[in-house]
């Protein structure tokens, strides 16, 4: 079983590096995403697998009786989802904002910030 | 099984005062963050507070530096839980210096900021994502645990990105777009570098990473410290991940680059130098060659840059990157002198680059333009500007009178030490780094102060706006502590050898959080 998530976090961060890599805005955004959701998949299958045990301790009991789940790894994950989840949210309007100043979704044509006709050194010194 | 024979998990003892503090500036920016919102009304009244909450965290830091200098890193552990369980907030004399320089210049950019207020910064929520954003810096500054650092980049992060688009003109959201972006994705690299770190060692307390850490393999720690590597050195703008800089520092208002430049990638190298030298420090010896290449190819190419840019604020953006490669050559170079001197680096750099920021807002001001090539004349208008920018151009490039020249002569003495051609290279690297500095901000001061003023004709017009007293004396305070520093360099100098110590020989921090070493 871990070599099959081992294997899918693999295609996850292909495929989230492969859209990272394109001009538009949009499909960074996604390519950012599946990313995210590969590096979450990737903690979970890094804190091991086990058969669903809930992390529990049973009643009258100072430990849990025998082999569980591990809680950390889904409680970092969580977080992680979280954080994730805010800055797509705050890309995703700041792409959707760029679009209406700018007018463009195409990294390639946003040069407010970096003029192409800048001119080329050497100048004066 | 009976309760006595389990291992301790709480601690049973009360927490001591002292480390009360360690966590008490963090309260105090998150909930002055929170008052802020509520009043984001009332401009008077947010600059009172934000000021007061600023100042009441330099307090407990100064307090906090002053315990740690004296008796050595100091630790708490959320919810009193027994090490590595709960989350450690670890205070060391790097961290709490760091955080330090960090509240004095938020507290300094407030000041600077209130006069442009709310026109030019946008909206009510400047103060409260100020003090959100040094609750991110103090966090990732204090912080013992791996994942919580990750926590305290992502609240710097998010807390930038709202500073960056306050306005919201176009050439802003063009350059956040940009910033954004790489941020993110470099914190996400972070993250996967954590998940392969926790897969390894099952913990992420920084002090019990050190301890387990010799045991594991070591191919993969040094695939998950070059993970490292490239998310830190892309949050601090190293070579060869270093264009989102200039391409997003200069456009929001002279205020926030200057906070930005000031504390940003500062935490990035930070982050960089506790996990590689003091974390990982098996794994840095692999990393070598990378990081010596890297360090030389970012000394060098960020003064160059700075020399072949027009835009005064651009080229700042450019020393700083030069900047981060001094740090990189004290990461490359692990004696008591290097780590000193990259140490003293981030401090000098912090205080440095917002203060160069500050003034170039102080001369967009004054001209009403950006571009080096239509400023002119400004000695004649200006004489207490020129002294200003000058000196503070000689303190980046290390000249002495001023701060900048300490953090230098360490870096050059911890290079002679280790010899060799590593420590012959990286020298050579930081003294053509020092000269290729003068000359891009001699040529920057040379083109607006010195010659003659550009006729109407071949400036675009720009619209002047007054500098007010409070510019003078946000940008007037961080210059004094600079000249002041240069001058009586010894304080300064023994808190970052202590500091340098405990990153190279972490027996002391380990023990501070309540972890004893294991010998492999």
């Amino acid at each position: 079983m871990d070599y099959v998530l081992a294997a899918l976090v693999g295609c996850f961060v292909a495929l989230g590096v492969y859209l990272l890599l394109s001009r538009s805005l949009i499909r960074m955004l996604l390519g950012v995403v599946i990313l995210g959701n590969g590096v979450n998949l990737l903690i979970f299958t890094a804190g091991r697998l086990t058969l669903q045990i809930a992390p529990i301790v049973p009643p009258g009991l100072d430990q849990p009786d025998g082999a569980i789940a591990n809680p950390l790894p889904q409680a970092l994950i969580l977080t992680a989802i979280v954080i994730g989840f805010a800055m797509f949210s705050f890309l995703l309007v700041l792409a959707f904002r760029t679009y209406q100043t700018l007018d463009a979704d195409n990294t390639d044509t946003m040069r407010l910030a970096e003029p192409v006709d800048a001119p080329q050194p050497p100048l004066s010194y | 099984m009976a309760a006595h024979d389990l291992p301790p998990a709480m601690i049973e003892t009360a927490t001591l005062p002292m480390a009360w503090v360690v966590v008490l500036p963090l309260v105090l920016a998150l909930m002055g963050a929170a008052l802020l919102l509520i009043v984001r009304r009332s401009h008077g009244l947010s600059f009172v507070l934000a000021l007061v909450s600023v100042l009441a965290i330099i307090a407990c830091e100064i307090t906090l530096l002053l315990h740690v200098f004296e008796s050595g890193p100091v630790s708490m552990t959320m919810a009193k839980w027994l090490p590595p369980f709960g989350i450690s907030f670890t205070a060391d004399a790097f961290g709490a210096s760091f955080a330090l320089a960090a509240a004095v210049v938020t507290l300094v950019v407030l000041i600077y900021a209130e006069p442009e207020h709310p026109s030019a910064v946008g909206g009510g929520s400047f103060y409260a994502l100020v003090l959100l954003l040094l609750a991110g810096v103090t966090g990732s500054f204090l912080t013992g645990d791996l994942f919580n650092l990750y926590v305290w980049f992502e609240v710097l992060l998010i807390s930038s990105f709202g500073l960056m688009v306050l306005g919201g003109r176009a050439v802003q959201l063009d350059g956040t777009v940009k910033y954004g972006f790489l941020n993110f994705l470099a914190t996400t690299i972070f993250l996967l570098s954590l998940g392969l770190l926790y897969g390894l060692l099952g913990t992420l307390n920084m002090a019990d990473v050190m301890r387990v850490a010799p045991q594991a393999n070591p191919a993969a720690m040094a695939g998950v410290a070059a993970l490292m590597l490239l998310a830190f050195g892309m949050k601090a703008a190293a070579f060869p991940v270093n264009a989102w800089l200039p391409a997003s520092y200069h456009a929001p208002p002279a205020a926030i680059s200057a906070l930005m430049a000031g504390l940003l990638t500062k935490v990035g190298i930070y982050a960089l130098l506790r996990t590689l030298v003091a974390v990982l420090p098996a794994t840095r010896d692999v990393l070598e060659p990378v990081l010596i290449i890297v360090a030389i190819a970012t000394l060098v190419i960020g003064p160059l840059g700075a020399i072949a840019e027009t835009n005064l604020r651009r080229a700042l953006g450019f020393i700083v990157i030069g900047g981060i490669g001094a740090v990189m050559a004290g990461i490359a170079l692990p004696n008591l002198a290097g780590v000193s001197g990259a140490g003293l680096y981030i401090f000098h750099a912090m205080l440095t680059m917002t203060a160069l920021y500050l003034v170039a807002g102080l001369i967009e001001r004054q001209t009403g333009q950006s571009d080096t090539r239509y400023i002119g004349g400004l000695y004649a208008t200006s004489a207490p500007l020129s002294v200003l920018f000058l000196v503070l151009v000689l303190a980046a490039a290390g000249v002495p009178p001023t701060l900048g020249f300490w953090p230098k002569v360490q870096l050059l003495q911890g290079g002679l030490q280790t010899g060799g051609w590593i420590g012959g290279l990286l020298v050579t690297a930081l003294l053509v780094n020092a000269v290729l500095t003068l000359i891009a901000g001699t040529r920057l001061w040379a083109h607006m102060f010195w010659r003659a003023a550009p006729t109407p004709a071949e400036a675009t017009p720009g619209e002047p706006l007054p500098i007010g007293r409070l510019h003078w004396l946000g940008s007037g305070v961080l210059f004094a502590l600079i000249i002041a520093a240069g001058l009586w360099p010894n304080p300064m100098m023994e808190v970052v050898r202590s500091g340098a110590a405990d990153m190279l020989d972490p027996a002391r921090y380990v023990s501070a959080v309540g972890l004893a070493e294991v010998t492999p």
